[in-house]
């Protein structure tokens, strides 16, 4: 231990135990990263009106109250929806637009790029309030299609960015000698292209799935009706109360993203 | 022999507008990513830029903007915005700027499981995240119950609904937003200039200082300004955990739509809000390359 201490850790010389306090400040921060979240874990099986850690006594009172609500089921279904239907629009369009940048060597690529991450830059409440009143005028307020076309908005810069540095790690020769032995540009896209840039494209996915789901400040203003958002009931369940169901929900979104970071993972590995 | 130039110069023009025509082709591939945009975000922008310019009366005027100046409880939202945006930036260069030298000291493989935690959060739901913190710091939460318990304190302290409670989340939130850059511009440090700079006698301290701080800053400027912008319009974490009493310029565009239906002053509100985004990411975009800023490099 002390030999350790003493020994160099870095190019410069300095040792384990002048950066003690570095290891230190860094294990309590990431613990601090993580923790606050897997508090709520435990929480959600309490049987208490109250949040408590740990537990007194354990049930499943909270889950059984959050699926046997209509209101909640409703506002989960309509999440769902919309982010299977946003990661379904985004991906194609975005991988598109990604790729249109890369191959085509115009002047107007630049503009093009700044204009597509703009949503990434614009204060969210703006967009909502924007799209609050474009929908307005197009008739499609509490639509699932009107939530589904803002939050593709919102997930195209993600896909633009993920899918743009695949593509600046890809070497498009290999494409052009597909073009050169008679296939189509479509052919080649598809069949050399898109399986070396599949990581990107699944992880594309995942993070339109994720923007759509997680939304909060647009559903606020464009969701409702019959087709309110899961976050949007959280949001406004948070203002007025702290209520162990959002507990519950907080779990199994936590599992669902885990679950959805694993699968793509896996699928990504492979030759890459 | 002159028959020939002109067929190679007539083939070279039809191939060179033959090529036009294809990246054009390849270009309108983009077109319904930009439609999008187009339609949903730039138009209705365009709308509110118009509307903060008509007063009550229907007409052409500045009262949107007048208010804004005159109004104390108008300066006071923009002061605030400010100083959260400001205070959260600051501490998450303290916290994270260390976190990410350590990262960046470590193997791969050991950088990488670190790495995993930092984005753990990130892949949690931004509403998860607030109801955790609100959950912990409430009045009897875990963090009063315990320090109560092991005598830091007797009194359970307020934690939520306050400034503090706004900046404690706020930071864990933009925390990743600052790391990534950061970690990012360390890694691609070369070691061979710290090992040149203590063969040549300057200490650990001073190799830092003067070799390898200066080498990680495009990075840190690219991560605090990712995470000052983004506290600029932040709106979910300040409002539940700010409970009322943190009013961020969001916050107020919000309510001005939902609780007053005063569309103009909302718009005026959001103009500048968005007027001060470009700004700031214009004068940052002279020095840095616009792929650092949205991390796409990484």
């Amino acid at each position: 231990m002390l030999n350790w201490l003493k020994s160099p850790a870095s190019e410069t010389q300095v040792t384990h135990g002048q950066r003690l306090w570095l290891y230190a400040f860094s294990g309590i921060i990431m613990v601090l990263l993580v923790l606050p979240t897997l508090v709520v874990i435990p929480m959600s099986f309490s049987d208490s009106q109250y949040l408590e850690f740990p537990p007194e006594t354990w049930s499943l009172r909270w889950y059984r109250h959050y699926f046997g609500s209509d209101e909640w089921m409703l506002a989960t279904l309509t999440s769902v929806k919309t982010a299977v239907l946003t990661m379904l629009v985004a991906t194609p369009i975005g991988v598109l637009a990604a790729y249109a940048l890369h191959a085509s060597k115009l002047p107007y690529v630049r503009a093009a790029f700044v204009l597509l991450i703009t949503p990434m830059m614009v204060p969210v409440v703006l967009i909502a309030i924007g799209a609050f009143y474009a929908y307005v005028k197009l008739q499609i307020l509490y639509t699932i299609t009107g939530l589904v076309l803002a939050h593709t908005l919102l997930a195209i810069p993600l896909v633009v960015i993920v899918t743009g540095s695949a593509l600046k790690g890809y070497d498009m020769n290999q494409e052009n000698a597909a073009r050169s032995l008679g296939a189509p540009r479509w052919k080649a896209f598809v069949t050399i292209t898109l399986p070396q840039i599949r990581f990107a494209v699944v992880t594309s996915m995942v993070l339109s799935f994720l923007a759509s789901f997680d939304e909060v400040v647009i559903a606020m203003f464009i969701s409702g009706g019959d087709n309110p958002t899961l976050t949007r009931n959280m949001f406004n369940a948070l203002r007025d109360q702290i209520d162990p169901t959002i507990a519950a929900i907080s779990t199994i979104m936590i599992l669902v993203t885990t679950l959805m970071m694993i699968l793509a993972s896996l699928f990504g590995r492979g030759k890459s | 022999m002159a028959v020939t130039d002109l067929h190679t110069t007539l083939n070279a023009k039809g191939l060179r507008r033959d090529e036009r025509a294809e990246r054009w082709r390849l270009f309108g591939l983009s077109s319904p990513a930009l439609l999008l945009v187009l339609i949903i975000l730039v138009i209705p922008v365009g709308w509110l830029f118009y509307v903060s310019f008509i007063g009550a009366d229907g007409n052409f005027s500045l009262e949107n903007y007048e208010r804004m100046i005159k109004r104390k409880s108008y300066s006071r939202i923009f002061i605030t915005t400010f100083q959260v945006s400001l205070l959260t930036t600051g501490l998450c260069i303290l916290i994270g700027y260390p976190l990410a030298y350590f990262m960046s000291q470590l193997p791969t493989r050991w950088a990488n499981l670190c790495l995993v935690t930092v984005l753990l959060p990130f892949w949690t739901s931004l509403l998860v995240r607030t109801y955790a913190w609100l959950v912990l710091l409430q009045k009897q939460g875990l963090v009063n119950q315990w320090a109560i318990s092991i005598g830091l304190w007797d009194e359970p302290l307020k934690f939520v609904h306050n400034m503090t409670g706004t900046l404690i989340g706020m930071v864990h939130i933009m925390l990743p937003f600052l790391i990534l850059p950061v970690y990012g511009a360390m890694r691609s440090i070369d070691g061979d200039y710290l090992k040149a700079a203590s063969n040549l006698g300057a200490s650990p301290r001073r190799a830092f200082w003067t070799v390898f701080f200066p080498l990680s800053t495009p990075g840190l400027f690219a991560g605090s300004l990712m995470v000052f912008v983004l506290c600029l319009g932040f709106f979910v974490t300040p409002a539940v955990l700010g409970g009322g009493r943190v009013i961020m310029v969001s916050m107020k565009i919000v309510s001005n739509i939902e609780l007053f239906v005063n569309w103009g002053a909302a718009s005026a509100l959001g103009v500048v809000l968005l007027v001060m985004t470009v700004f700031i990411l214009w004068i940052a975009s002279r020095f840095l390359k616009l792929e650092q800023m949205t991390g796409g490099g990484h």
